[in-house]
């Protein structure tokens, strides 16, 4: 079903945000997100995610990668029950090694059950996959589960320190134009699991990191993609940063966010992303490894894929894998690009 | 006068040439004459031999057979004529591939309607046939198709035998015997012969001798 | 050199025109036939494989319950366990003029529909997916609807089936009034990891496995099969003729050939030439089949596809595509008959000393005493064909069985013939009467080939014709037992339906309803029908086996009727017990006929059927009045309820239709009949045109001892008008016994119904009577041209310098 959320995409904007807003809700620079009512499903926005990776280690003591996301679109600003609703979903899934990459997608409509998000006890699924919170712990401890045609991963994820919102109190500004979206996100998941690979299981310890965003207009129009990094250091702090690409510098954003959970947003221009090498993947040439700067941190380090071949060959297609780090600072990370044609 | 041909001339349409095939032939055979003819490949014996027995038209002169004027004859006539007063032997012997040697024998008698019998047992015998009867045409030799064709002929009690070249496609000893039980029949029945030949050895044995040459008697 | 010597050997064709055309024409015929047929059937089969791909049905496994719909919640309860299933609703609904399937599908997970939606690059999800949404549906569909108004737009789309309307399942449950409904589950291919079994968790529904073939294309074989059959054998009429010419071309040529083999030409390089000129005849020829099959088919085509919708609901399309394997095919099958009927010469001539005469060969047929060995080999075909029914089962036994018997047949003709023609020569009384039978008799070996096509083209004739009419006698019968309702009433929704019945309780004998649900067994869907207690159905159904308290037994719950397909396919006949769904099992108590109806069907009381099956439209009847009130009471309905004119029809105008569509079932096997009988007389003209030379030296000697040409051209007149006729009278035993083929063991197979047959004597004779006349018509030239011969060719015979 490429076209229901690839049409858009593929001209201009990832997953059909380029658009106008046409009676959906826009984000609101004064809303202030609650908990645990903002973990649910916002279904007046066009667009929403449920967006999970983490890096791993395994008992084989091979670095893995994992992904889970649920995505929302809607084609009109309401809910709906049965077959009638205008509420779609769509999951993705992937187990990313040095040298695989397994990945999944599901598609459903709301309004019937198949697929949904509710905000309390949290739960989140489409068909059999699911992120489950247990009872009254919001989104700090997490059930995972995902299956494809060659994998299945089982994982329990667990955080102690408190959601992150970006950009402004959780209001995060994707253009010069105000595009934006709401955008919170829980980087410090320690996972436990195990993967289910098709030659074999492997127990798996690691990070996590979930993104939580909702919008329905944050693209600019003439903003073809984005680049976008979640890095954890091994000195305990985190960053996120993205850059949304368009005919010019494009517009760069980034938080810093400290090993006790404070957070610095960083104005556009701060952070400095130079593509080093690029790769044929898929047919498409890809930057898999990228010189990345915040001189306002000291950060000048180099962010390697750890499998240059993580493609997502879904309806809507894009790159996303873990990446290594070095220079400045060590650690490792999640790199996703899109609107690379 | 059984045979009487006068000023006979013949074309073949369509040859061009100006010169007929036969050109103004006469001559007259009685009942129970033997009559030979002889030529050059080409002289036209043959087509007179036809003309003679009813089997094709010529362009003017007439042919009187036992007493018709053939050219005021038409197809049915003629055909008639076939079937009574005239038997016709070939080179190639001609029977019916489809019938055996009795019923070949019977054949040209039950034709014209004078089927006898007794006058067919005795020829049969004669031709020395008799233990071929149950035969086909194609398990026999030539000497013996060829006299089976003479039988045939005979048969009808003719009174005339028009016969074309009866040994040419036999051997010296078949051919012999073939023209001896020829003569001998014909002569017992009272039937007047008309043979062509090439063979001047032949044509000697016969009451009389003709010579064509170039569509005229030489 | 090669140049001069292909210019000798070519100049025959200048002196012979006749024999060009007739070599000519006859492969073109057979090329044509063959291809016309060929295309008919690529198109059809093509048309089945669109509509099976592009509904995406073929390759997936369903899910199905036995109460004919499946409920949302089952599918969300697959979805959730991990099962890629994707929903279809389907029903039937009036659009426009006509009534059409309706299919729902779930666009977000249905493999295949999403290609609709791209073949309109302006159109949104939004539009497809929300209401009013999008129908789609192939042009011709579209255009049979008329311009009335559709409860959402249409849109055109080439990749549907015709008679299908495509939708997304929201909107399909929309327009049925089924919301929450779904008729069939499929079961994606791509399924993930350590999935629990569907037993375990959908224990109610039943798994059909994706079948290899559509049951259209299951359905279809047999017409498909008729129809390659009629075209082979055209085409080994075809061959038949050209064999002939071909023979008698290279035999006549046979003096050229030596003086230029004398002159110095090779064998082998004259072979070679000829065999250039045989494939450029063949493609010359081909090229004229070619159109000669398109022309054909395009002309035949609206009645096949018009056959394979209305008795099988098949798609066809009505245009003819050709592929460019269509016409490799088509000429290729040129030069293999080319090869095949010129392959004898060639041989022949090969083996040829250089000096030998010219003779009179038997190059055509086999002689007289081969006939033991046809004989033999006749018998061991149909004993081989007898082989075949037994090892294989179902249609491919039937047809093993049909082709030994005709090839068998077909080489038993002539030994049979010489027999009989042996047996009347032996008795025949008068000099003339022996030699024509026992010249017939010789003949025989010449004109055997000819007369074997003959005979296939009239067994065939005689056997189909046989089935068609025992078909009609048969269909028109159980027409009038089945339609004994005077009037047939539809209603476009339950509610208004309930109001015409109570309207028309009072005003009419009886009113019944006419109700049903949706059931699988052995994975095939049965409808099952609910019917009331009611003396029309005790005195009219067509029962075929029963047991004694039938009727009773039905009523009470206790029993139940299913139809003559049913019951061969499941081998369920009265006595045995069978289940409808979980909770319904019942006794079969009698099996009916139920013809044109490819599907299953079972008969249950009313009441039965409305305890088992959720969501049972109630919006037919069948009313009872007496007939002249009939017309007035339609009148008074149509216009009380507002009724479109098809909404009521009376007994009269169903039977018609349905007799129309059974007549055009069989136009194309009546056309190709004629065309087949056409082609056989063909054959016998070219055979006996063919033999004019070998016919001279038997004739000339009859018409020296005293025959005139004229009676020598009746008896060959009579001559091929006997052969014909004896070869038909042959021909009738064997054309029913492939009635009976076809009523008996194809029909089982293919309908899963069986005929009653018929025996039309008349028919016969008549066909005897044509079989005659082609006869006399194919001699007619041959015994002109023998009447007119002068009697100087008569007399080259007996030529002594030859």
């Amino acid at each position: 079903m490429l076209f229901l959320f690839g049409s858009a995409a593929q001209a201009q904007g990832f997953a059909d945000l380029g658009s106008t807003a046409q009676g959906f809700a826009v984000p609101d620079r004064n809303t202030v997100l609650s908990f645990p009512r903002d973990h649910g499903a916002h279904p007046r926005f066009r667009i929403e995610w449920w967006y999970l990776t983490a890096t791993l280690t395994g008992s084989d003591g091979q670095p893995y990668g994992v992904q889970w996301t649920l995505f929302r679109s809607a084609l009109r600003p309401q809910d709906g029950t049965g077959w009638q609703t205008p509420q779609l979903w769509m999951g993705h899934a992937a187990v990313t090694s040095a040298t695989e990459h397994h990945i999944a997608e599901r598609m459903a409509r709301g309004g019937i059950g198949q697929a949904g998000v509710i905000a309390a006890p949290f739960t989140a699924w489409i068909d059999d996959w699911a992120m489950i919170g247990d009872i009254g712990t919001g989104m700090d401890s997490l059930s995972l589960t995902a299956r494809g045609t060659e994998f299945r991963y089982d994982l329990k994820l667990h955080a102690d320190t408190p959601l992150v919102l970006q950009g402004e109190r959780g209001y995060s500004v994707k253009s010069a134009d105000g595009q934006a979206s709401h955008y919170y996100s829980q980087p410090a998941f320690d996972v436990t699991g195990t993967l289910y690979l098709p030659d074999r299981d492997v127990q798996v310890t690691g990070q996590g990191w979930l993104d939580r965003e909702w919008s329905s207009q944050p693209l600019s129009a003439n903003q073809s993609g984005w680049d976008w990094f979640s890095l954890s250091f091994d000195s305990g702090a985190r960053m996120m940063g993205f850059r949304l690409r368009d005919s010019g510098a494009g517009y760069t954003s980034a938080t810093w966010i400290a090993p006790d959970g404070t957070t610095q947003s960083l104005p556009d221009g701060a952070l400095q992303l130079t593509p080093l090498t690029s790769q044929k993947v898929q047919g498409r040439t890809i930057p898999t490894r990228w010189r990345v700067a915040l001189p306002a941190r000291q950060l000048d380090i180099v962010v390697d894929a750890l499998n240059a071949q993580s493609w997502m060959e879904t309806s809507f297609p894009y790159w996303e894998g873990p990446v290594s780090i070095s220079g400045s600072h060590t650690g490792r990370g999640y790199l996703e690009m899109t609107g690379y044609d | 006068m059984l045979l009487r041909v006068q000023d006979v001339t013949k074309k073949y349409p369509g040859t061009g040439v100006t010169r007929p095939v036969l050109d103004g032939v006469s001559l007259q055979l009685n009942a129970g004459e033997t009559l030979a003819l002889t030529g050059e490949s080409g002289s036209g014996k043959s087509t007179l031999l036809h003309l003679a027995g009813a089997l094709d038209s010529f362009d003017s002169g007439e042919i009187l057979l036992d007493g018709k004027a053939l050219s005021r004859l038409d197809d049915t006539g003629r055909a008639a004529l076939r079937r009574g007063p005239v038997a016709l032997v070939f080179q190639q012997f001609n029977l019916i591939s489809s019938l055996t040697v009795a019923q070949n024998l019977s054949f040209h008698a039950r034709l014209g309607e004078r089927f006898d019998p007794d006058w067919i047992a005795r020829l049969t015998e004669r031709l020395g046939l008799s233990e071929f009867v149950a035969r086909y045409p194609e398990q026999l030799s030539g000497g013996q198709q060829q006299r089976v064709a003479i039988g045939r002929a005979l048969a009808l009690r003719p009174r005339l035998l028009l016969a074309d070249e009866p040994t040419g496609n036999l051997d010296e000893i078949a051919s012999d015997r073939v023209l001896d039980l020829m003569l001998e029949l014909v002569g017992a029945a009272g039937t007047a012969l008309f043979l062509v030949t090439h063979s001047t050895e032949i044509a000697a044995r016969l009451d009389r001798h003709l010579h064509l040459r170039a569509g005229r008697i030489a | 050199m090669k140049r001069a010597a292909f210019m000798a050997l070519l100049s025959y064709w200048r002196r012979q025109p006749g024999q060009l055309v007739t070599l000519l024409l006859g492969l073109a015929l057979a090329t044509g036939l063959w291809s016309a047929v060929q295309a008919i059937n690529d198109q059809a089969r093509s048309s089945y494989a669109l509509a099976a791909e592009q509904l995406g049905a073929r390759s997936l496994a369903t899910l199905t319950s036995a109460t004919g719909a499946i409920p949302l919640k089952r599918y969300v309860t697959l979805r959730r366990a991990g099962w890629q299933v994707s929903p279809v609703l389907e029903g039937r609904v009036r659009l426009g003029n006509r009534w059409v399937t309706l299919m729902g599908v779930d666009f977000l997970s249905h493999p295949t529909a999403s290609t609709m939606q791209e073949q309109q690059p302006e159109l949104a999800p939004v539009d497809v997916l929300t209401p009013p949404g999008r129908l789609f549906a192939h042009p011709a569909t579209v255009d049979a609807l008329g311009p009335g108004k559709t409860p959402a737009p249409i849109l055109r789309t080439d990749g549907l089936p015709i008679g299908i309307v495509l939708t997304d399942i929201a909107t399909a449950e929309r327009i049925l009034g089924r919301a929450g409904q779904i008729s069939r589950l499929l079961v994606l291919s791509d399924q993930p990891r350590d999935l629990p079994a569907l037993s375990e968790i959908v224990p109610d529904l039943t798994l059909t496995a994706p079948q290899r073939e559509t049951d259209i294309s299951r359905l279809t074989d047999s017409f498909h099969m008729n129809l390659t059959a009629f075209g082979f054998l055209s085409f080994a009429v075809g061959l038949f003729i050209v064999h002939g010419t071909i023979g008698l071309a290279f035999e006549q040529r046979r003096g050229t050939i030596r003086t230029l083999r004398a002159l110095g030409v090779p064998l082998a390089a004259i072979s070679r030439l000829l065999l250039i000129e045989l494939m450029g005849l063949a493609l010359v020829s081909g090229a004229l089949g070619l159109v000669m099959g398109y022309l054909v088919a395009a002309s035949l085509l609206p009645d096949v596809s018009a056959t394979l919708r209305g008795l099988y609901g098949a798609p066809v399309q009505g245009g003819l595509s050709l592929r460019p394997s269509w016409f490799v095919s088509g000429l290729g099958m040129a030069m293999v008959g080319a090869l095949i009927a010129g392959g004898q010469g060639l041989g022949t001539l090969y083996r040829l000393p250089l000096l030998s005469a010219p003779g009179q060969q038997r190059w055509l047929g086999a002689s007289l005493s081969q006939m033991p060995v046809m004989a033999t080999a006749g018998a061991i075909c149909i004993g081989l064909g007898g082989l075949g029914l037994w090892l294989f089962e179902g249609l491919l036994g039937g047809f093993a069985l049909l082709a030994g018997l005709m090839l068998g047949a077909a080489l038993l003709l002539p030994p049979m013939l010489a027999f009989v023609l042996g047996q009347i020569a032996r008795r025949a009384k008068g000099v003339v009467g022996e030699w024509f039978w026992a010249d017939l008799r010789s003949t025989l070996p010449g004109l055997s080939l000819a007369l074997m096509a003959l005979l296939l083209a009239l067994a065939t004739n005689i056997g189909v014709g046989t089935m068609v009419s025992s078909f009609r006698l048969t269909f028109t019968g159980w027409l009038d037992q089945r339609l004994a309702a005077e009037l047939y009433v539809t209603a476009p929704k339950d509610d208004i339906a309930q109001d015409i019945e109570a309207w028309l309780i009072p005003r009419s004998d009886a009113v019944l309803p006419i109700r049903y649900g949706e059931g699988h067994i052995l994975g095939q869907p049965v409808r099952v029908y609910g019917i009331a207690d009611h003396p029309t159905y005790r005195n009219h159904w067509p029962l075929i086996d029963a047991q004694p308290d039938v009727w009773q037994r039905l009523g009470d719950g206790s029993g139940v009727l299913i139809n003559e397909q049913l019951a061969r396919r499941a081998d369920l006949w009265p006595g045995a017990r069978m289940t409808l769904t979980p909770e319904l099992s019942a006794e079969v108590v009698g099996v009916y006929s139920d013809y044109g109806n490819p599907n299953g069907q079972a008969i249950v009381a009313l009441p039965v059927l409305l305890a088992h099956f959720k969501g049972v439209a109630n919006r037919q009847f069948g009313v009872r009045i007496p007939q002249a009130r009939a017309a007035d009471l339609a009148d008074d309905l149509r216009q009380t309820f507002d009724l479109p004119a098809s909404a009521v029809l009376d007994q009269s105008a169903i039977k018609a239709r349905s007799l129309a569509v059974f007549e055009k079932t069989f136009v194309v096997t009546a056309a190709l009949n004629v065309l087949t009988l056409g082609v056989a007389s063909f054959a016998i003209l070219t055979s006996l045109l063919t033999l004019w030379t070998l016919r001279l030296p038997q004739v000339a000697p009859i018409w020296a001892l005293g025959m005139t040409r004229r009676k020598l051209a009746q008896l060959e007149l009579l001559r091929s008008t006997a052969l014909a006729a004896l070869t038909a009278v042959l021909a009738v035993p064997l054309g029913l016994l492939l009635a009976w083929i076809l009523l008996a063991v194809i029909n089982v197979d293919a309908f899963g119904w069986r005929l009653p047959m018929y025996i039309f004597p008349w028919d016969w004779l008549l066909l005897t009577a044509l079989a005659s006349l082609a006869g006399a018509v194919a001699a007619a030239l041959p015994a002109h041209r023998l009447r007119s011969t002068p009697p100087s060719d008569l007399l080259k015979v007996f030529s002594s310098e030859s």
